[in-house]
């Protein structure tokens, strides 16, 4: 096992961390996601530029046929600035679900626009009961007219506001949970009966609750084999875990970078507050949450394209597990370790720990994935 | 309390329910149980219900005006406010300064103060810590100088909880910069609408704004408003402290957060089924549960008559151990929400919002308020500074 990168991915890797350096300084920051949209469209169109969206997509589609561990370190490198340009909701998440599940011609269609930044894309996976089971769809889809039509919502849909198009699952066989009969289809935002409510969320980027009323989609939207969807759902997710393990990762890294600063020069009783044992210690165990959830995130990114999908679940699940225990760690004492200057808006510190604690809520949290780790 | 003996807590705690019924408004009730920010006249409205029933200063001597209660009845009490969405009083006020002016103040002052605390017609703040004086109070540099029949204060006072709010502030400042420097601080009590005093809001990351920064120009601060000598300050300070202990235990919040958390766990759907079925899910809380009677039984053991002494060095055992678990109560209650402890429209969180809530009415705010509690184990001396106390005064190291 290799955990040394490549020329091209070091390369990769400065660019994205210039591109950080320069635009994500925490006033940049906090008045981007102050705006409506929440990101910045000029961004969205360097990523473009810079190949960053397609960059996971087979050549042929307009991609660099680049795999997961390139992804890791341009997550990394946003988790390091707490990027909000919804990168993860359209490439990760809905282009991911088209480029692991779609037709030749749906990526033909799909994947080319989104790396050109023209098409932002969403995945609407989880419903008011679902919790964070993904078989657990009540949202129907009932065949007509040689196609389908939609009815149900989807909940806490990441990036729903910018999208364009939607990858939504719905059951078109089956009862609740059963693991058969979920099928994904594409849906265009502005097709007849598609309502989004669009909300904040609490780590500052945006998503939405997607309803679907009487949508009629035809037999070429559907994303996959009918009934069949759920392997490609989970492959997605799994997929968007690896992404996010490396989010947080650089998000420690930067809260930790913060927090250590600000005790080597915070004066108390005379002296530099990191000149306390029990601070030193309690910043060498941040430091280590944050080592072993870089190992962990590194592990994700090289298994999750594991053909086996046992193995490459048990791999992501015990990936985000250690997330979330570092991620808490790490996010709690750094607001610790600050004292009340922690607590304020206007300072970053804060912003690191809300970004770290969505994470762990999102695509299962420690308490699911140590539940499938189990039963793996 | 004497040791075996059993409580007629039944009957009191109906006594309390009944009276929370006939006087806490319900939309004030629902506001606090779902996270929404009260205005101070709501506050302030269910203070002074609690001042005609005279149960304002549950701690309180009977003849300054407390009802006379265990400290059985007072934990109860407690969590019988908080179990029923009661706003958490501005607690300064019968907490801090009253115990402070029992204890150290002039007659005069006790006339003139006590009686707006007992009735809730005052509504006071705390100026402790500054911009570089946190862990390390006994470094503070708000400056008074003596000119005669009044001290001018110069000066900075940050994350002032509800200074916004408050008619008056316990102050601490320095009147003398040589020597030791414990023995230079003194305590003063300080008009809000005395010129040169300026109250800025601090917003928390959180969303919620009740943290403050007072600035103090050339205020003119009577003689008369000074509490004990010059140099008292320090202890005074710390018998204050000793108290702002023993409330941050915070045996309410962690009663309504377990039963909040209760609620939404029957009413949150997992695998087809409530959320308690979930076996991890239901030991945590059940874990949780159990810590909460340690807390209780902690508090009741090392709290009794609070208000009558010195609070020793145990009082910093229940801080630590009371925002240990209120934190852990919140974390759960966000973990409960699942996907919809996400959502965050900060309109829903003030009043006056009237919009259908994202997801389960129940689960808005979830995420803020555990955000907002980190600063528990921060305010009124770090749990840092709480273990460095058990450790010099309790354990002798």
């Amino acid at each position: 096992m290799d955990f040394e990168y490549s020329d091209d991915q070091r390369l990769l890797k400065d660019s994205i961390e210039r591109f950080v350096q320069d635009n994500y300084a925490f006033d940049q920051r906090r008045k981007l996601v102050a705006t409506e949209e929440g990101y910045s469209s000029d961004h969205w169109k360097l990523f473009a530029e810079q190949g960053w969206l397609g960059m996971t997509f087979p050549e042929e589609h307009g991609g660099l046929g680049l795999g997961p561990v390139e992804t890791m370190i341009i997550m990394e490198a946003f988790g390091n600035g707490l990027v909000a340009e919804p990168y993860l909701p359209t490439v990760v998440l809905g282009a991911g679900a088209i480029r692991i599940g779609g037709s030749e011609a749906q990526k033909a269609e799909i994947l080319p626009a989104v790396a050109e930044g023209k098409l932002k894309m969403a995945l609407g996976f989880a419903e008011r009961q679902s919790r964070y089971n993904l078989a657990d769809v009540e949202t129907k889809a009932t065949r007509s007219d040689g196609g389908w039509t939609l009815d149900g919502m989807k909940g806490v849909v990441f990036g729903a506001p910018s999208a364009d198009k939607f990858v939504v699952s719905a059951r078109t066989y089956g009862g609740s949970r059963d693991p058969l009969g979920v099928t994904l289809f594409l849906v265009d935002k502005k097709a007849k009966g598609v309502r989004v409510r669009s909300y904040p969320t609490a780590d500052g980027l945006r998503a939405g609750e997607v309803y679907l009323e009487g949508v009629s989609v035809g037999p070429a939207d559907v994303v996959g084999a009918v009934d069949a969807g759920l392997p490609v759902l989970e492959q997605v997710i799994d997929n968007a875990i690896a992404a996010v393990c490396a989010e947080a990762v650089g998000a420690m890294k930067t809260s930790n970078d913060i927090t250590l600063g600000y005790i080597k020069t915070r004066e108390q009783f005379g002296q530099p507050i990191g000149k306390f044992q029990v601070l030193q210690h309690r910043m060498v165990d941040m430091f280590i949450a944050h080592e072993e959830a870089k190992s962990m995130a590194m592990m994700a990114a090289m298994r999750v394209d594991e053909p086996d999908a046992a193995e490459r679940k048990k791999a992501i699940s015990a990936a985000k597990v250690q997330i979330g225990k570092s991620g808490r760690y790490v996010g709690q004492q750094s607001i610790q370790l600050h004292g009340g200057i922690g607590m304020t808006d206007e300072y970053s510190i804060g912003h690191y720990f809300k970004r770290l604690t969505m994470i762990d809520r999102s695509f299962g949290d420690t308490d699911f994935h140590l539940k499938r780790f189990g039963e793996l | 309390m004497h040791l075996g003996s059993t409580v007629a807590e039944g009957a009191f705690r109906e006594r309390v329910r009944a009276f929370i019924a006939a006087e806490l408004p319900s939309v004030v009730a629902a506001k606090v149980l779902s996270g929404v920010e009260l205005t101070r006249d709501e506050v302030v409205g269910w203070m002074r219900a609690l001042s005609r029933q005279g149960w304002i200063a549950p701690a309180w001597p009977t003849d300054a005006g407390g009802p006379g209660w265990t400290v059985a009845e007072q934990v109860a009490f407690e969590e019988e406010c908080y179990r029923a969405g009661a706003p958490t009083i501005v607690p300064f006020g019968v907490s801090m300064v009253g115990p402070v002016l029992l204890a150290f103040g002039d007659e005069a002052q006790k006339q003139r103060h006590l009686p707006g605390i007992v009735s809730s017609e005052v509504i006071w703040s705390q100026g402790y810590s500054e911009p570089n004086s946190g862990s390390d109070l006994a470094s503070l540099a708000t400056r008074a100088v003596r000119e005669g029949g009044h001290y001018r204060v110069n000066g900075r006072k940050i994350w002032t909880t509800q200074a916004h709010w408050a008619d008056w502030m316990f102050t601490l400042v320095r009147t003398d910069g040589t020597g030791k420097r414990q023995e230079g601080i003194t305590v003063l009590l300080i008009d809000m609408k005395a010129p040169g005093v300026t109250v800025r809001p601090v917003p928390r990351f959180s969303g919620t704004s009740d943290f403050n920064e007072v600035i103090l120009e050339d205020v003119l601060v009577p003689v008369a408003e000074r509490v004990g000598e010059e140099g008292a300050g320090w202890t005074i300070a710390k018998y204050l402290l000793g108290h702002e202990r023993v409330g941050t235990t915070g045996i309410g919040i962690c009663a309504q957060a377990l039963a909040r958390l209760r609620r939404i766990a029957c009413a949150m759907q997992a695998e087809g089924a409530p959320l308690i079925d979930e076996p991890a899910f239901r030991a945590r809380l059940e874990a949780l549960e159990v810590r909460f009677g340690a807390v209780r039984a902690s508090l009741m053991r090392l709290a009794g008559g609070a208000a009558e002494r010195e609070v020793g060095p145990e009082a910093s055992l229940l801080k630590i151990r009371g925002t240990e678990l209120q934190q852990d109560c919140l974390e759960l209650l966000m973990e409960a929400g699942g996907y919809y402890a996400e959502p965050f429209i900060e309109r829903a969180l003030r009043a006056g919002w009237n919009e259908e809530p994202v997801g389960p009415a129940d689960a808005l705010a979830l995420a803020p308020l555990y955000f907002d509690w980190r600063k528990a184990s921060i305010y009124s001396g770090s749990n840092e500074i709480q273990k460095n106390i058990i450790s010099k005064a309790v354990l002798g190291l």
